[in-house]
């Protein structure tokens, strides 16, 4: 009976790895749906941005408060990692507080930081449930984020805050137990727990004893719950950022990825020796995007990082003017059809082949036909993700699979073949302008 | 200026004689057929006369480089035009091109390298600052437009796509003026609407359209004149100005044609 608590423990992290296991493989997979993509030049550059833009949450100091509240949340979430450690050793071990009598007075000033974290957490998620609520700050709405998505940022609030009281809790009854009871090492005072004290005072030692543990309990499994939770919400942004800043595109902003298929096509239509022109050509896919196999699965993975801040969507001309567009949405419907695929895949059902698409069914024409392509969404996205190759890649689609692009743009095209501007105007009359040099006063 | 005639000089013409210019003036469909744009075309012409720089220009030969055919998604059409540019940019052995059109740098610059062509590419915006810097133009002091208002709108094409986004102002501080900036500018500013081949359809059902947001922005600046540096936004913003009845008072004028004012040309 002795050992029961640890066996538990045991099973407890056992079964949450596993499931957390299964998940990861699956996110993993999903993300690979997509083709491959060549993101892996430039490993300096590529590991600076990682520094800057997620660990050190470069662009979200663009909007000052947002980027403070969210920094304390961040800084809590790596620093209050550091005491599960102990919390699984002692789960494991059976011990309490195994790390206090080798640190002895600096054990009490580690939790005193962790529990300055801890209220700043609190704080930070309370100030965050107001933004949202009450105050209504307007990029968190929007027809995208109606039911799950307004309840999952909920809920991932609610439940920091559930967690950080758990340790504050825990530790206050600590404090009453030190002295009672051999077990519990002696430590100093810890500085906001001890607020909580009076609640807990008057208690009998093994109802002290038994809030203690409850609240220990409740912290770790509900860790690990909330890790297993994260892969299925957007919170999962909190690991998918790394990656995905690691994965940025590092061209200017401008450059529009090449298609070497069209380029080996149109060179041998132009009697150009194409480059590995002997090789039979490789099997053409689809040009441009119907679905989430056909993106690059650096697009699927950006989808995965995404947090649903709205910043992007916030910048976005067409969405401030009232169009369909939302680049968020894009992010979110890729996500949502990836999801999708992956979960019939899993059942061993039809996967890509279930009659239904990304674009038709998650996205439509009129939003990808609104982008100005002017990267404001690009720009504001706090860890680089990229809405707008995923719109670039579905026009692409519909361009040259379908031959369905608005009416205009087919004229535009039109002239372009034929006269070599997007205007109708006669090639020969281009150079008419340099006749009016001289007609003009001065 | 005197009464002296101006003649642009094209490569075939310069090639026959045996000489190869400094610089290709990329002129874009905008430069060479739209009427407002052709006169930015024109300052920028006398500018390049006026320094004396050994430029050419490709004339009947230029064609549009595909960027709107890109970004619409016709990517097959892109790349004919651009392999059939590339040949005729080698066919005379162009190292260097200044445009006037964003899109076309953007495009000459970033996207043909993949495809075989590459060149020093320049937006037009960083040539008059690089003449500015040499001392070649501007800083007269007192010119005409010494202490008037005037406010940038940043083209998404120079900016968030190529990260230009001093040039252009430093060419407005040459004149004397007074710089404005918009509520939204440089990595923030506000697209006019026209990007991503926008320019070459009607606008997605909404609520309003993209220039007007853009165009009360600009006005709310109090500024006189609107500078730009992209046939497109000079175009949505025109419109802009248009549809709010400010066409008396507000003006919207492209970087060279300020400099070319200024110097009198």
């Amino acid at each position: 009976m002795e050992f029961l608590p640890q066996i538990a423990f045991l099973i407890i992290v056992a079964i949450a790895s596993f499931f957390l296991f299964k998940r990861i493989t699956r996110i993993r997979k999903n993300i690979f749906l997509g083709k491959p993509s060549g993101r892996t030049d430039r490993p300096s550059e590529r590991w600076k941005t990682m520094l800057l833009v997620a660990f050190g949450q470069q662009k979200m100091f663009k909007r000052v408060v947002p980027a403070f509240l969210h920094f304390l949340i961040y800084a809590g979430f790596l620093v209050i990692n550091l005491e599960v450690l102990e919390f699984v050793i002692d789960g494991l071990a059976g011990t309490h507080r195994i790390f206090a009598p080798f640190l002895g007075d600096f054990y009490t000033v580690l939790i005193n930081v962790f529990e300055f974290l801890a209220v700043a957490v609190l704080f930070s998620c309370v100030a965050f449930l107001v933004r949202r609520n009450i105050m209504k700050v307007k990029r968190f709405s929007g027809e995208e984020m109606r039911k799950w998505p307004t309840l999952d940022a909920n809920l991932i609030l609610v439940i920091e805050i559930v967690l950080m009281f758990a340790i504050l809790t825990m530790n206050a009854t600590d404090m009453l137990i030190q002295g009672q009871d051999d077990h519990y090492a002696q430590t100093s005072t810890f500085f906001f727990s001890s607020f909580l004290v009076p609640l807990f005072e008057g208690m009998s030692v093994s109802t002290l004893i038994f809030v203690e543990r409850f609240a220990w309990w409740f912290h770790i499994v509900g860790i690990l719950g909330f890790a297993i939770y994260v892969t299925y919400s957007k919170h999962l942004h909190i690991a998918m950022a790394f990656p995905n800043t690691w994965y940025s595109n590092l061209e200017e902003k401008g450059k529009i990825e090449n298609m070497p298929v069209v380029t080996n096509e149109v060179k041998m239509m132009l009697g150009m020796q194409a480059e590995g022109s002997n090789e039979p050509p490789a099997e053409i896919a689809r040009f441009g995007a119907k679905d989430v196999n056909d993106l690059s699965w650096v697009n699927i993975m950006n989808a995965y990082s995404c947090t649903e801040c709205g910043r992007c969507t916030s910048q976005c001309p067409a969405n401030m003017t009232g169009k369909k567009l939302s680049p968020r949405k894009i992010m979110m419907a890729t996500r949502d059809r990836a999801e999708e695929v992956g979960a019939s895949l899993e059942k061993g059902g039809k996967g890509l082949e279930d009659g239904k698409s990304l674009l038709g069914d998650y996205i439509t024409k009129e939003e990808i036909n609104a982008c100005t392509s002017c990267n404001a969404c690009v720009e504001a996205c706090p860890i680089n993700i990229d809405p707008l190759a995923i719109i670039l890649e579905m026009r692409r689609y519909v361009s040259m699979e379908e031959s369905a692009a608005p009416a205009s743009w087919n004229g535009m095209f039109q002239n372009i073949e034929t006269s070599f501007s997007p205007w109708k105007f006669a090639p020969t009359d281009r150079f008419k302008w340099a006749e009016d040099l001289n007609k003009e006063s001065k | 200026m005197s009464d002296q005639q101006l003649t642009v000089p094209t490569m075939a013409e310069m090639t026959a004689k045996g000489e190869s210019p400094e610089v290709l003036f990329w002129v874009g469909c905008a430069g060479s057929f739209d009427d407002r744009y052709k006169k930015v075309t024109l300052a920028f012409i006398k500018i390049l006369n006026k320094v004396g720089i050994s430029y050419a220009v490709l004339g009947e030969e230029e064609a549009c480089t595909g960027d709107p055919a890109r970004r619409a998604g016709n990517e097959f059409l892109f790349q004919m035009q651009a392999m059939s540019n590339i040949q005729v940019l080698d066919g005379y052995n162009v190292k260097k091109i200044v445009t006037a059109c964003p899109h076309c740098f953007n495009t000459l610059k970033n996207e043909y390298p993949e495809l075989g062509g590459n060149y020093e590419v320049i937006h037009h915006s960083t040539f008059l600052q690089q003449l500015i810097n040499e001392g070649k133009v501007g800083l007269k002091g007192g010119g005409e437009f010494k202490g008037k208002k005037i406010t940038y709108h940043d083209s998404c094409y120079l900016g968030r796509a190529n990260n230009i986004y001093d040039a252009p102002r430093e060419v407005l501080e040459a004149l004397d003026a007074e710089l404005v900036e918009m509520k939204r500018c440089r990595t923030k500013g506000l697209c006019c609407g026209a990007g991503g081949a926008q320019m070459f359809k009607d606008a997605e059902a909404g609520d309003k359209e993209v220039n007007i947001e853009r165009t009360e922005e600009a006005l709310e600046t109090g500024a006189n004149i609107i500078a730009a540096g992209c046939p497109f936004c000079m175009t949505m913003m025109r419109d802009g100005v248009k549809s709010k009845n400010k066409e008396d008072s507000v003006e919207v004028m492209d970087l060279a044609e300020l400099i070319a004012k200024n110097e009198g040309l």
